[in-house]
């Protein structure tokens, strides 16, 4: 699997993502500067990291989502190409329209920085074969900005087509109430685009890949891209 | 020419920081204010003189990157001569 992962000033998981690859696939990802116009040739997988993209300002992800590079991340996207982006990166996307609503400010105002529970929503698209449907997983969160809002007619259509990719639960998979730390619409985590090729979820399963850090619930999320693009 | 954009949220999103600031002018003991909004003001020196040039030049500003219109409005204000 070809991996480009897009760096913007002030992103700061991309090392955690470059191992997560690294060890699932045993190929380095590429890196690609916000600057660029184009990925490079033969890329399968475009991954925004998590981070602080300039600092924040303005709104989080708002000025990386108009950089150079986003139009070429765009067209790899409209291509039906596989996009992951992750907590800072979801941001990005929303904000440079690859994913419909909007991430707005912690409901309680706290960052939150801990272990989370999630449901898999569905194990059927490239990004989660390697789950059961509704298995439960434990990855890391640490982010201010993770309220996942949107109009209601979105909110409808995302329920309706499943796009719903994973959401805040409790160990036992009980959704939402007071395992959904941030106010998120539905404890909605994470969501696809409409051909489910395009993934952007706040967590970070790219923390969660070896035993001696706290776990390898993040893994399957690696394995499953790679298995899609061995078989695409 | 000075211009002045002003995005707010839209009504109905909830603005988590501009109730925490409603609570907290209500704990100064700062009575008769019934709810706050928290929103941006972006002060600019603009080139032009040309009002419909400018204004047409902000709208697209706003709309490219000031305001996120999934959940912000935008006014843009010029500065009178």
């Amino acid at each position: 699997m070809n991996a480009a992962i897009i760096l913007f000033p002030g992103s700061n998981r991309e090392r955690d993502a470059i191992r997560a690859i690294e060890k699932v696939t045993g190929k380095k990802p590429s890196l690609v500067w916000h600057g660029e116009t184009a990925l490079p040739a033969g890329t399968d997988l475009v991954l925004l990291p998590g981070g602080f993209s300039y600092g924040d300002y303005l709104r989080c992800g708002a000025i990386a989502a108009r950089a150079p590079v986003m139009d070429a991340v765009r067209a790899h996207a409209a291509r039906g190409g596989l996009v992951l982006g992750i907590c800072n990166g979801f941001q990005i996307m929303v904000e440079a329209g690859l994913l419909p609503g909007v991430l707005m400010r912690n409901a309680n105002l706290r960052f939150v920085c801990r272990m989370q529970h999630l449901t898999v929503e569905r194990n059927d698209t490239p990004f989660t074969s390697h789950y059961a449907k509704g298995q439960v997983i434990k990855v890391a969160i640490a982010h201010g900005e993770g309220n996942y809002e949107a109009d209601a007619e979105t909110i409808r259509r995302l329920e309706g087509d499943s796009r719903v990719a994973f959401r805040y639960s409790n160990a036992r998979g009980v959704i939402g109430g007071g395992a959904n730390p941030n106010g998120s619409t539905n404890a909605i985590a994470g969501i696809y685009s409409e051909n489910f090729r395009v993934l952007g979820l706040m967590p970070h399963p790219e923390n969660l890949i070896d035993p001696l850090v706290g776990g390898i619930d993040g893994r399957g999320l690696f394995e499953g891209v790679a298995g899609f693009t061995r078989a695409a | 020419m000075k211009a002045r954009v002003i995005v707010t949220l839209k009504d109905g999103i909830l603005d988590p920081q501009g109730k925490a600031i409603e609570g907290a002018l209500k704990s100064l003991g700062i009575d008769g204010i019934d709810s706050v909004r928290q929103g941006k003001i972006f002060e600019m020196e603009l080139a032009t003189a040309d009002r419909t040039a400018a204004a047409g030049m902000l709208r697209g500003a706003c709309e490219k990157l000031l305001a996120n219109q999934v959940i912000e409005n935008f006014q843009v204000e010029l500065e009178l001569l």
